[in-house]
Order: structure tokens, then C-alpha cells, then sequence
């Protein structure tokens, strides 16, 4: 299936999910949002480049494989979970420091953690959607 | 009439109702496409009962999830007609 209007749809989606899905991921220690559904969004992102287009061009966007982005996303959580442990703290207690960005709000190990389960989202669904869509 | 109680006493039992319709639709559907096409605007309805109850209330976090909604809703909808498509060749 090819068709013109999907597939430019799709290229100007693509970034737009994209960027809001870091915005879910960025702001989810205060308000709704956070790591998971940030990463089902950059999924979705994918997926429906991945029908507009095919999943093999899907692949080469990546770059990576999405086992990559899973096994990345679980080391980056456990390192925020072990960063704790390095300051003679309980395992996973949260860390802040004082620098703060705007609309961010202060930044620490609970981001972290949210942005390796960000990447072990992304990693999982796009697995499933690419063997789905290529069998 | 304000605003929020124009919401609760007529936009938001109107769109209730518009989606018990599109529920029929759902339900009794001829073919595939038309249940498919209800789906679509059953989301749709989600959208505008998302918005109506965020203007009512004032909870600004619904309008993320409907605009979360809107842009992966019709995913689902050109999964189906992909699927509709290669079934039917």
C-alpha cells in the first residue's frame, strides 16, 4: 500500500509526536504524563511511518536495533537506581540536584529512571509492531 | 447560563447521545468499513467529551489526553483500512 497522502502526512507527524512525547516524558514527575506513556507515543511515532512507508526504511531511520534502545533503557534505569547507592542511600532513593530548567523543574535520578523506561517502551512496542508488520 | 453548566446540560448529554448512535453503528454495521468508520468517530466523540469536560470543570490535564487521542487515534483507524485493504485483494 502506498499512498501520497499518508505518506507526507506521515513525514510532518513523525517529528510532532516525536517532540511531544519528550514533552509527556520531560514533565511527568509533576504533572500527567511520564516515561511510559512518552514512549508508547514515539512508538505510535514510528508505527505510522512504519505503515506510510515500510519497515525496512523504518529500521534505517532508527538506526538502531529496538533490542538496543531496551537493553540501553534498562541499564540507564538501573544506573539511576544504583546512583543512590553510591552515596550510601537505600537502593532507588530519588536524587535532586538544584539546577533547574524552565518547565522542567529541578532535575534528578527519577527522570533518569523515567527516561530509561522511555527507551524500554519504545524498544518493546516497536519489537512487536516491526515483527507484526513483517510477517 | 455560564459556561459550565451549558456544558453539563447540553453539550455533554448531547455528545453522550452521539455516541450511543455511534454505538448503534458500531453494533449493526453491514459491512467492516462502516464499523470501522464508527471506531473513528467514536474517538472523535472521546475528543470533544475530553474538551467539554475540561471547559466544565477546569482540569486543564484532560486536554493532553485528548490531544494524545487525536494523534494516535487515527492510527488505529489506518491500521484497520491497511488490514480492510489487504483482505480484500
Amino acid at each position: 500500500m502506498h499512498s501520497l497522502i499518508l505518506s507526507t502526512a506521515a513525514r510532518y507527524l513523525l517529528p510532532l509526536l516525536l517532540v511531544f512525547s519528550i514533552f509527556l516524558l520531560v514533565r511527568g514527575h509533576n504533572e500527567p504524563g511520564g516515561g511510559f506513556v512518552g514512549g508508547l507515543t514515539a512508538a505510535a511515532a514510528f508505527a505510522l511511518f512504519a505503515i506510510a512507508y515500510s519497515v525496512d526504511q523504518t529500521r534505517h531511520l532508527i538506526g538502531v536495533h529496538p533490542r538496543t534502545l531496551l537493553g540501553t533503557g534498562l541499564l540507564v534505569a538501573l544506573a539511576a537506581g544504583c546512583l543512590s547507592l553510591l552515596c550510601g542511600l537505600p537502593f532507588m532513593t530519588g536524587l535532586w540536584s538544584n539546577l533547574a530548567l524552565p518547565s522542567v523543574g529541578k532535575l534528578g535520578t527519577p527522570l533518569l529512571f523515567d527516561v530509561g523506561v522511555y527507551l524500554v517502551v519504545v524498544g518493546t512496542v516497536l519489537m512487536i509492531v516491526f515483527e507484526l508488520a513483517e510477517e | 447560563m455560564n459556561l459550565p453548566s451549558l456544558m453539563f446540560s447540553l453539550i455533554l448529554p448531547a455528545l453522550v447521545l452521539a455516541v450511543a448512535l455511534a454505538f448503534v453503528r458500531l453494533a449493526r454495521g453491514p459491512s467492516l468499513p462502516d464499523r470501522v468508520i464508527a471506531l473513528d468517530v467514536l474517538a472523535s466523540f472521546a475528543i470533544a467529551i475530553l474538551a467539554a469536560y475540561s471547559v466544565a470543570t477546569g482540569q486543564v490535564a484532560f486536554l493532553d489526553v485528548g490531544l494524545v487521542l487525536g494523534l494516535v487515534s487515527f492510527l488505529g483507524t489506518i491500521a484497520f483500512a491497511r488490514y480492510i485493504e489487504r483482505s480484500t485483494r
